[in-house]
């Protein structure tokens, strides 16, 4: 059941082709002096994957769909597109994508703003930012959930509550007109984004 | 964990009776006064903060935002199991100053003022003095004037057990209850006791209810 989740939830990879030692690139390689387009690179290839033996610290952008399955510390950024954190995957990084699934942990807080999709047994602490939000029985979730409604999104409004505690990650700044919103007291470190 | 040690395995004799025959039950509907004048507090107005202690769940997010309200999500007695383990010290540890400090930090370190509503559920009856009133001295603090706390305990004064619930909101004023096990409550509350407890609140309402549910609407 779980392989088969797995299965389903990573991004289809297109067929294997292994990669030609850089040897043989060249020698097939057509001559030209223009640059072979991005894209064709990314197309044969299919999505991005962080493997789960991969340790990264720092931020990552990605103009493509990426999927992490192993640790992150810093920060991840792909505004349209889709970011799959794997069963093995741990982040402990803020987030910012138009779709996020989550398999494994993230210590962070989360801006997606399309959909957040939390799996049984995947693991998040951080507050969440997004238009909608699935939530499976099992997951574990710490964190406030702040639902972003397209005209509000536009709109500042005033700060939210955050928790105190150090262990707690800090909120972003509130989206939807209102009240003040709980903020936990010492926030750790701040998302600055 | 706890919760799952509660699901399913045999109890401490501290903590929990003998497990159930057959495992946690299934989900049954109630209605809930105590729930209904709750989110009648919250009437025309959005984007209010609520705390839940009853750990993410589909329905309560759903339910809460869709009323245009920010929630901020805890699963209490996950947090109760790291700070005072699941076995039979679970009473005895709470009186570790440390131990008490980390549940407090887990589940209750907000700004003052931060929220509009509480949703505790039963998560009090859990606790022995003198962290029940820290916790609820705590609760005042990071509630904000006006607002309601929703809290339930069990009101059979004789009962060695009481059924643990995951509590999930259908509508306004009905919930889901879905059985875990029975669990001996660390003390019994009556009208007076609860009044004490929350004597710093403005107002304590009381719901007593057929199954012998004290539901308990504190207006701070």
């Amino acid at each position: 059941m779980w392989n088969k989740r797995k299965e389903e939830e990573y991004p289809p990879k297109s067929p294997a082709t292994p990669p030609a030692p850089a040897s043989q690139i060249k020698e097939n390689a057509p001559m030209s002096t223009n640059p072979a387009p991005s894209h064709h690179v990314t197309d044969s290839r299919g999505p991005a994957v962080i493997g789960k033996s991969v340790m990264i610290k720092g931020q990552i952008f990605s103009r493509e769909d990426l999927t992490i399955d192993g640790e992150i510390d810093g920060s991840v950024e792909l505004h349209e597109h889709r970011l799959t954190v794997g069963p093995n995957g741990k982040l402990q990084a803020g987030v910012k994508a138009r779709e996020v699934v989550v398999l494994g942990t993230i210590h962070g807080n989360v801006e997606a703003s399309d959909k957040i999709d939390i799996r049984k047994d995947a693991k998040l602490v951080g507050d969440i930012k997004t238009a909608r939000i699935v939530i499976e029985d099992g997951a574990y979730f710490k964190g406030s959930i702040d639902i972003a409604r397209p005209e509000a999104a536009r709109t500042p409004g005033p700060a939210q509550p955050k928790p105190q505690s150090a262990n707690s990650p800090a909120s972003t700044a509130a989206s939807t007109p209102a009240t003040a919103a709980p903020t936990p007291a010492t926030a750790a470190a701040g998302d600055s984004r | 964990m706890l919760k799952d040690r509660l699901r399913s395995e045999p109890s401490s004799p501290s903590l929990h009776s003998p497990p159930k025959k057959s495992g946690p039950g299934q989900p049954q509907n109630r209605a809930s006064n105590g729930l209904d004048q709750f989110f009648a507090s919250l009437q025309d107005q959005e984007s209010l903060s609520i705390l839940d202690f009853s750990g993410a769940s589909q329905a309560n997010i759903s339910f809460i935002t869709s009323m245009g309200h920010r929630i901020y999500s805890n699963d209490a007695l996950r947090t109760m199991e790291e700070a005072f383990g699941s076995g039979g010290e679970f009473i005895a540890n709470q009186s570790d100053p440390e131990r008490a400090a980390l549940f407090l930090r887990e589940n209750l370190e907000f700004a003052d003022r931060s929220f509009d509503g509480a949703l505790i559920w039963d998560t009090l009856q859990f606790l022995a003095p003198p962290l029940l009133q820290d916790t609820v001295d705590r609760l005042y603090r990071i509630l904000r004037p006006q607002s309601s706390l929703l809290a339930f305990f069990h009101a059979e004064e004789k009962a060695q057990t009481a059924p643990l619930y995951s509590y999930r909101i259908v509508e306004s004023k009905i919930m889901s209850l879905t059985p875990r096990n029975q669990v001996r409550p660390v003390q019994y509350f009556n009208n007076r006791s609860l009044e004490k407890l929350f004597q710093k609140f403005h107002s304590v309402k009381f719901f007593l209810t057929r199954d012998h549910l004290r539901e308990v609407i504190v207006r701070r």
